[in-house]
């Protein structure tokens, strides 16, 4: 039972770093029908502007809850601003173009940012400092569940009923929510569609960062290419919600990473993306708009 | 009519391809005002309330707003959002609301253009924040209130009959505290009450001293709301005048029954 409680948590871990990057991939696809190839990259400069800075602040002897904090809002901040350019020069110019044009520009954009930090950061896997300290309160429970797991479950879950709260009730979420059912409506009402864009890159993005730092901090280590796989799993988790739909991307993540933890510990884990796309496969088959697709939910 | 007009149109000419949809149109609306717009179908109504909002840009002419005691401002190529920040608000022919949203919501929707909170406000929630949100609440309510919708502000949009939807969709303008407010066909496919209903709200409106201009094809609408009419057919003005004038106009009997045949 132990064991089984432990995948349980491992893969409600996963789903949580999962959801922070699918967000992203949802909200921007719900306001502009774009799946944005570069978020993966983003998530990846996420991580590495928490290791940057974390590492200097460490050879600094900065006490480690600082270290968390100024990190986490750095690569917030940093990610955030790819985010809003990468809109600006890749996606913007191209907002009236045929949809396949954006979308080849979306995998250029990925490419690119995946050799500027191969080229800036060489290739090896670098040691991320660990952020998150054993909690002792953690300890007679520490085999089932670690303490960076609880960290991520726990800040998942703020992060996400503050965006929940954000695009329910602030005025730039119902500009968010209308801008998605009616972009031509909503500039006629009078709001900026592309400052309701550059914020739904900017939240995207900055969702991507925290899950960059949570999981190199998990993890341990960070290279160029961890944004890529992270990409695709967090898009296939996406889909696997109904794209387009928030909540479906958090429900698809779970799903995702808990089908990923169970496969590895009771199967192999050689087959752990066996699972997870053979399940993609078979919601595509049977259910091509996703779980919680579009005609049953809103779309953000 | 002699007040001070809010919008002059002079000239307005819209080209596509090889059609010219709108040629040389000049029109204006006073304060207080309501202006109709008639033609028969295809005659660029529509046309000209898209080049007007911005969702055309025209080939020729110009545009111009002037708030009451204040400056006269150009709309040339502006985006719809900045028409509307100006002060021109719409509806349209085929209802366009945000189906998926609350009636409130829809309406508050029409207040983002007037407020000035930003993201970090709305996490930290600061009192501005919170003052102007009660703010838009309130207004909103009212606005709802006006257009006798109070009791279904947290039903979906889609969910209304559809006389309710145009009130929305009025309503919705309304919040954006317009100079003047468009039109475009608010009867269209309303029963004989829903369309009674819908005259005593214009009047209402217009009552409160909101300045109207409505495209419309049911004629006892438009002879009796209308202080002034102006007729539209391909693309020209053909006429324009009171109510009565446009009804003994031989030019407009022609466009709309086609020419008397020599018997």
């Amino acid at each position: 039972m132990d064991y089984f409680i432990e995948l349980l948590f491992s893969g409600l871990t996963r789903g949580s770093i999962y959801a922070l990057i699918a967000l992203g991939y949802t909200m921007v696809y719900g306001i502009i029908g774009l799946i944005n190839f570069a978020h993966g990259e983003i998530y990846m400069i996420g991580a590495f502007t928490a290791f940057i800075v974390a590492t200097v602040l460490s050879i600094y002897g900065f006490p480690l809850l600082a270290i968390v904090i100024i990190a986490g809002v750095a690569a917030v901040v940093w990610a955030a601003s790819y985010g809003y350019t990468i809109e600006k020069i890749a996606y913007k110019p191209l907002r009236h173009a045929p949809r396949l044009s954006p979308l080849i520009s979306a995998i250029g954009m990925s490419i690119f940012l995946q050799n500027y930090v191969l080229l800036a950061q060489s290739s090896d896997f670098l040691p991320f400092p660990r952020l998150i300290r054993d909690f002792p309160f953690m300890e007679p429970i520490a085999h089932i569940i670690g303490s960076t797991d609880l960290v991520i479950l726990v800040t998942t879950v703020v992060v996400m009923v503050i965006l929940t709260l954000i695009i329910k009730f602030s005025m730039i979420g119902k500009a968010m929510r209308a801008t998605s059912q009616d972009r031509t409506m909503a500039t006629l009402v009078g709001i900026n569609v592309n400052r309701v864009i550059s914020m739904t890159f900017i939240i995207g993005s900055s969702l991507a960062a925290i899950g960059g730092l949570l999981i190199a901090s998990h993890i341990g280590q960070i290279n160029f290419y961890i944004g890529f796989l992270a990409g695709i799993k967090a898009f296939t988790a996406a889909v696997l919600g109904g794209i387009g739909s928030v909540p479906g991307a958090v429900l698809g993540s779970m799903i995702l990473g808990l089908t990923e933890s169970f496969a590895t510990g009771y199967v192999s884990s050689d087959y752990e993306d066996v699972f997870a796309f053979s399940l993609l496969v078979l919601i595509l088959i049977f259910k091509p708009s996703g779980l919680l697709g579009k005609a049953t939910n809103q779309k953000v | 009519m002699t007040s001070q007009p809010i919008l002059e149109v002079s000239g307005l000419t819209m080209d596509f391809g090889g059609i010219r949809a709108l040629n040389a149109l000049d029109l204006d609306v006073a304060s207080g005002e309501i202006v109709a717009l008639i033609g028969p179908n295809g005659a660029g109504k529509t046309t000209f309330f898209n080049c007007i909002t911005g969702i055309y840009t025209p080939t020729e002419g110009n545009v111009w707003l002037t708030p009451p005691g204040g400056k006269r401002v150009s709309l040339n190529g502006l985006k719809p959002n900045k028409v509307t920040e100006r002060g021109l608000a719409r509806t349209f022919q085929n209802i366009r609301l945000f189906p998926k949203m609350t009636v409130l919501e829809n309406v508050m929707i029409g207040r983002h253009c007037r407020t000035k909170a930003f993201i970090l406000g709305a996490i930290f929630r600061d009192p501005r924040t919170r003052r102007e949100e009660q703010d838009i609440l309130e207004t909103s309510y009212a606005m709802l209130e006006k257009v006798g919708l109070g009791e279904h502000c947290d039903e979906f949009a889609e969910n209304l009959s559809y006389g309710a939807q145009r009130r929305l969709e009025i309503a919705r303008a309304l919040a954006t505290e317009p100079l003047l407010l468009l039109l475009d066909e608010p009867a269209a496919g309303m029963n004989p009450q829903e369309t009674i209903e819908l005259e005593g709200l214009i009047k209402k409106i217009s009552r409160e001293g909101q300045a109207i201009l409505l495209i419309e094809h049911d004629m006892k609408l438009v002879m009796s709301l209308s202080d002034r009419i102006f007729v539209m057919d391909y693309g020209r003005k053909i006429a324009q005048g009171t109510p009565r004038e446009i009804r003994e106009n031989p030019a407009v009997i022609k466009a709309y029954l086609g020419e008397e045949v020599d018997a």
